[in-house]
């Protein structure tokens, strides 16, 4: 079954063409259940390969499925590719089955939506490239579903375009992303010159044979492949899109901007485990950016009032995590952190869309409370999700996030600071969460009264897509438990084999973890428990603040005022970028480059600047005998400075 | 090469200056009274009447190139006639490739006579 | 005296004989049967670029010259042809738009089309420089009448007289270039030149100074900054599939003739004239690239744009290795499918004369209500964007890598940095199709697209993106023509 990969982004892709051109004429019944289905057949093509793959014994799981030569210019070749290895397959099954479940939810939530065709032609396609991205056995395919997630992403937050806002939002994604890009373009660009190929395996394999630990070209190539990573993935300091990609449809924020898409970057840098092994300049880059990220992300989750938003700064800080797991070498915790974190997060972010359903579209918790009664199912697996993102033992996030907390600590890169802003964050995340959770559900309702009338559970397309991520939300954690509670980890030796060369590198320079042996198994457990009391301490606030005593927030906030608002403020980031790189940008290219060295300068170097470059479509009735003379004139000093050049130098 | 043409530029750019000083110095110092004598033109004593622009009818442009493009086929002419005894002993193909360029030419001149550019009207 | 007679072979300017006869035959069918339709007119024109297509495969491979070495068909040439041929044929469906009816006398308007065309052809051949002017002045010409062919347009008449009175302005510096040239050389091949260059170098003044007015002259044709100005007047002025036809078929002839003396001049890799000519290149697509961002007419934000094209093909051509110029063949083979369905969605959307309709705000909304042209057209600005998997994502990838397998790294990266700011103002077009409300009573009607207009969109949609999914082909057909280039 391992031929048939190319199989898994072919049904996507089939779905695409078929909604994308005739979806208009399909009736919306049938174009959902196609996207679904779809998305169905893909997954369980890949849960076939994933049997499959289980039955060749572990040093063999790897296999590559060629279609065609896409590129082929003199010695360098890149093919349109598939790649087959535990943590490809690993990333296909979460990205198929989240995106099956909140296909199906979509059906539901987009109910009677006047672009329902145009919406599931983006999601399918939204599903091929990320599904390109994960199966490409070489950079540059990594880079056609890079750009393709992207523009997906893009299309889908200005989805509703009747908001100025939204089309706003894209743009902003948009424009953030291309710095990224810029600097994953360039690494792929370096990667040729270096390398001469694209592909993984010659990559990875002529790094790991001519270079040392610290060579500098990897740590350039690994830096610039980073700043992709902290574009799509939303870290400090490109984060700022994320937030405003809420803007899109709920389904969408969840798939995309919760579940697959963000964790591109945490996915790649995974990927190429052997060149960051290589450069400990980039894992340290990564891991500070990751713990910072995760840091200050959750601080702005817990003045957020938008249930969206706020889920928004949690998937920023949880990112954090991720790349903390990566960033320190434990690539398989960061990978089992992204996994259950699809499940949680995109739960999260469907009962949020449930409860905007229910709601009449709002997002204000402030409007919201008491919704327990009225919405169960909503409840109980909304619920579910923050005991798992919060770390509660038993709950996937706990096994996921405290791997992470422990590597980064205990591991060959970890450190002291970064595992105690980590431990800090997990108790800032229980509190942002349970404060949603005591805001929306608990005490009274506070929404106006013709609002709060119309408040009701989900339809079962929703509420079924719900229960089944509360049950992975819940369980998802169990194929990772580590050897410390007694379980043996199958998740991480399951992906042993593609983390292995990483090993021998750094086994070859010495690098062994700082806490092993005895003190480990004797530190593991109270550090575990250590962080739970931080935990239930966040936990234990936010009831205090938002159930037991309401007016405590108030009261609070006044004392700290000026730190309140800069948090609230989101750190004024926004501002600071706008001030600081959009307006220069726009004046410069505004008034500068284009009306002062374009039109004055060179333009109309003397006076007559000509009717058509000033206005637009302005018809001119005469031609301007200055204006010609003044293009003749730029046209002669470009001559002479030549001339000059040429002569004298 | 540099040095033995570095001279010239020197003096192209001293050139140049001495040229906008003395234009700019004029235009500064000199004393301005203007009366209308002084600002009319000068044509030889004659008093400058009329629209400077007269305009001609587009026509005299039409037969002037029309003249002139059948006018270098006739010149064209010329060396071949010198030549063509000599050519057409090897090849005729001296012959054939002047019927092409007056057949190119005569289609140019149905062209001009079918949209009217040789009517005077 | 002793007359040679020169060895005349037909067979070697076959194509352009046969795109000059099918102008002529074009010409007199619109003269004699004024009630024709144009459709008929482009027919015939469109089955003598076939003709002359055939002719060129036929040629493929065999290095015919002709005319004592005054023109050469390398397969280098061939491609440049060939491509310019699609580019022609394309102008020439998009020509059939409704909205393009104002052009009175179509019998003109293909006939100076095909002779542009065999200009540009002519100029591609010319191993001569003299031949390479021969065909600039044909294609030129043509170029004027047709810039200005809206007769009742002020816009437009302005346009071509603009270009007009600059294009006859470079022609004497690159006439006086040659002249120069040939005064210092005494030859007017390229041929000669290489051997007196690779005799003596650059230190001649007046043979430099002949070298830079013949580059100033190809310059102004291909837009680089500082020779550009004219391009956004006269793109703007010109009839839509004229423009388009121009920022393919001018540009492109200008970058054959460059890439033929870079090559057959090696002296040209000396450090003082890569520095020249990489100022040059960053200066045209930066300076393009920031000016198109903030314009609002949209066909003089894809004039800017392909001055910012010109850019980045100059940075394959300065790569001067065997990849650059297969890179530079197939970048622009992809632009001539991009640029010009971008031009044909722009003409099909610029309905009539009654309501200007090129401001790029006037194409919010328009997603829903025309969505196979809005398809088209965002297929068109993600390509021009360098997106994959399209055709213009692979020829930059392709154009800067081979720069950089030539040693320019930070060429290269800021060649990046401009595509990347590049995808803003093409994104706008996106943006404004698919995310923004119509203008209020701004809803514009336009009657359905006529089948010359919808083929060359399909073709340029299926062309774009099949050079972006399966780019191997060609590209290993061009490399094929880059080993072989020979200078006869």
């Amino acid at each position: 079954m391992l031929e048939w990969i190319w199989l898994v982004p072919l049904f996507p892709l089939i779905g695409v063409i078929i909604n994308g051109l005739f979806g208009r004429y399909l009736g919306h019944k049938i174009v959902g259940i196609l996207g679904s289905t779809m998305i169905g057949l893909s997954f369980i093509t890949v849960s076939i390969i994933f049997v499959d793959l289980l039955k060749l014994p572990p040093e063999h799981r790897f296999f590559t499925k060629t279609l065609y030569d896409w590129i082929v210019a003199g010695n360098f070749t890149a093919q349109i590719s598939f790649l087959v290895d535990p943590l490809s397959v690993v990333m296909m099954l979460v990205v198929t089955g989240v995106s099956f479940v909140i296909h199906i939810y979509s059906i539901g939530y987009m109910h009677g939506d006047k672009g329902y065709s145009r919406f599931f032609t983006y999601l399918n396609l939204f599903v091929f490239a990320m599904l390109l991205l994960i199966t490409a056995d070489n950079f540059l395919m990594m880079f056609v579903g890079w750009e393709g997630v992207g523009l997906c992403s893009y299309l889908l937050i200005g989805f509703w375009y009747g908001d100025n806002y939204n089309a706003y939002a894209g743009r902003k994604a948009f424009v953030v992303n291309r710095i990224g890009d810029f600097g994953f373009l360039l690494g792929i660009f370096f990667i040729v010159v270096t390398f001469h190929s694209v592909n993984f395996q010659e990559v990875f394999g002529a790094a790991a044979a001519k270079y040392t630990i610290g060579a500098p070209i990897i740590t350039v190539i690994t830096s610039l492949l980073f700043v992709g990573a902290m574009g799509k993935s939303a870290q400090i300091p490109l984060y700022v899109w994320l937030p405003d990609a809420m803007a899109g449809p709920t389904p969408v924020s969840a798939l995309i901007h919760a579940a697959t898409m963000v964790t591109a970057g945490v996915y790649m840098v995974a990927r190429a485990n052997v060149l960051y092994t290589l450069s400990p300049i980039s894992m340290a880059l990564i891991a500070v950016i990751g713990v910072a990220t995760a840091f200050f992300a959750a601080t702005m989750g817990m003045t957020q009032f938008d249930i969206k938003r706020m889920l928004a700064y949690s998937t920023i800080s949880q990112l954090g995590y991720m790349f903390v797991g990566v960033g320190v070498g434990a690539f398989a915790a960061g990978i089992f952190h992204l996994m259950t974190h699809a499940f949680f997060k995109a739960l999260l972010f469907m009962g949020a869309g449930s409860i905007m359903h229910a709601m009449s579209n709002s997002t204000d918790m402030r409007m919201m409370g008491g919704l327990k009664k009225k919405m169960p199912i909503t409840y109980w697996t909304f619920l579910m999700a923050t005991l798992a993102i919060s770390g509660i033992p038993g709950f996937s996030g706990f096994f996921s996030k405290d791997e992470i907390l422990w590597q980064s600590l205990a591991g060959a890169y970890g450190n002291f600071w970064i595992w105690l802003v980590g431990v800090i964050t997990a108790g800032l995340t229980a509190f942002y969460m349970f404060r949603a959770v005591y805001m929306t559900f608990h005490g009274e309702l506070r929404a106006k009264k013709e609002i709060a009338e119309h408040v009701h559970e989900a339809p079962s397309t929703m509420t079924v897509p719900l229960l089944i991520l509360g049950v992975l939300a819940v369980i998802g954690g169990y194929i990772g438990i580590p050897k410390i509670l007694g379980g043996s980890n199958p998740f991480e030796h399951f992906l042993d084999p593609v983390f292995e060369k990483s090993l021998e590198i750094r086994h070859a320079a010495g690098l062994v973890p700082h806490i092993s042996g005895e003190s480990a198994r004797v530190l593991e457990l109270p550090l575990m428990g250590l962080t739970f009391v931080i935990v239930l301490v966040g936990i234990g606030f936010a009831y205090l603040m938002y159930l037991k005593r309401p007016e405590l927030p108030g009261i609070w906030t006044k004392k700290i005022n000026y730190v309140y608002q800069l948090v609230f403020n989101k750190y004024y980031v926004d501002e600071i970028y706008e001030t600081l790189i959009v307006n220069p940008m726009a004046a410069i290219s505004e008034s500068f480059l284009w009306k002062f060295v374009d039109v004055k300068i060179i333009d109309g170097f003397i006076n007559g600047t000509g009717n058509v470059v000033r206005g637009t479509g302005r018809v001119v009735r005469k031609w301007q005998t200055g204006f010609v003379q003044n293009y003749a004139l730029s046209f002669v000093i470009g001559v002479v400075i030549l001339v000059f050049y040429i002569v004298f130098m | 090469m540099v040095n033995e043409w570095l001279p010239v530029f020197i003096f192209m750019i001293i050139m140049s200056v001495v040229v906008f000083v003395i234009l700019a110095g004029t235009a500064f110092i000199g004393p301005k009274r203007p009366n209308p004598v002084k600002l009319s033109p000068y044509e030889c004593g004659v008093e400058p009447v009329g629209e400077p622009r007269t305009r001609f009818s587009i026509k005299f442009y039409m037969i002037a190139m029309l003249f002139i493009i059948f006018d270098l086929e006739v010149i064209f002419f010329y060396p071949w006639a010198v030549v063509f005894k000599r050519f057409l002993s090897g090849s005729s193909f001296i012959l054939i490739e002047m019927l092409i360029f007056v057949g190119i030419l005569l289609v140019g001149y149905v062209y001009a006579w079918k949209k009217g550019a040789l009517e005077w009207q | 005296m002793d007359l040679i007679i020169p060895q005349i072979n037909f067979s070697a300017i076959a194509p352009a004989l046969t795109v000059m006869i099918t102008a002529v035959v074009v010409l007199l069918i619109g003269l004699f049967f004024q009630k024709v339709q144009r459709e008929l007119l482009a027919i015939v024109g469109i089955i003598g670029l076939i003709v002359s297509l055939g002719e060129l495969g036929r040629m493929w491979g065999k290095d015919i010259t002709g005319f004592g070495g005054m023109v050469g068909n390398d397969n280098f040439t061939i491609a440049f042809q060939m491509i310019f041929i699609i580019a022609a044929f394309l102008a020439a469906l998009l020509s059939l738009n409704r909205i393009e009816d104002e052009y009175v006398s179509y019998g003109e308007f293909y006939g100076l089309l095909l002779f542009a065309l065999s200009g540009i052809i002519v100029m591609v051949q010319g191993l001569n420089l003299l031949i390479v002017f021969l065909g600039l002045e044909i294609l030129s010409i043509s170029l004027y009448i047709l810039t200005g062919f809206r007769k009742m347009r002020a816009d437009s008449i302005e346009a071509a007289l603009k270009y007009f009175l600059l294009g006859a302005f470079s022609t004497g510096f690159l006439l006086y270039g040659i002249a120069l040239i040939y005064g210092t050389t005494g030859s007017f091949s390229f041929k000669g030149i290489s051997s007196y260059v690779n005799a003596n170098g650059f230190t001649n003044v007046l043979f430099v100074a002949g070298i830079i007015l013949f580059l100033v002259g190809l310059a102004f044709k291909a837009a680089f900054v500082p020779f550009h100005q004219w391009t956004p007047d006269v793109y703007q002025g010109a009839p839509t599939p004229i423009a388009a036809f121009m920022s393919v078929g001018a540009k492109g002839a200008a970058f054959a003739v460059l890439i033929r003396l870079f090559v057959s001049v090696a002296a040209f890799s000396t450090r003082e004239w890569t520095i020249a000519i990489w100022v040059l290149a960053l200066l045209t697509m930066t300076i393009g690239n920031v000016v198109a961002i903030v314009q609002q007419n949209i066909k003089r934000m894809l004039a800017y744009s392909s001055i910012a094209h010109a850019g980045y093909i100059l940075v394959g051509v300065l790569a001067g290795n065997e990849m650059g110029r297969s890179a530079v063949l197939f970048y622009l083979m992809a632009y001539t499918f991009m640029n010009l369905g971008a031009f044909g969605v722009v003409s099909y959307l610029g309905i009539s004369h009654k309501v200007e309709n090129l401001r790029i705000e006037s194409y919010r909304g328009i997603g829903y209500k025309y969505p196979f042209a809005a398809l088209a057209m965002a297929v068109f600005m993600f390509s021009l964007a360098g997106v994959p998997p399209t055709a213009g994502f692979i020829g930059k990838f392709y154009l800067f890598s081979a720069a950089l397998k030539a040693g320019f790294v930070w060429l290269v990266i800021l060649s990046v940095l401009n595509a990347v700011i590049s995808a803003y103002y093409y994104l706008r077009v996106v943006v404004a199709m698919y995310m923004q409300e119509p203008e209020e009573g701004k809803v514009f009607e336009l009657p359905a697209a006529s089948w010359g207009v919808g083929l060359a969109l399909l073709l340029a949609v299926l062309g774009v993106l099949y050079m972006g999914i399966f780019p191997s082909s060609l590209m290993q057909l061009f490399q094929k023509t880059a080993e072989l280039i020979s200078m006869l």
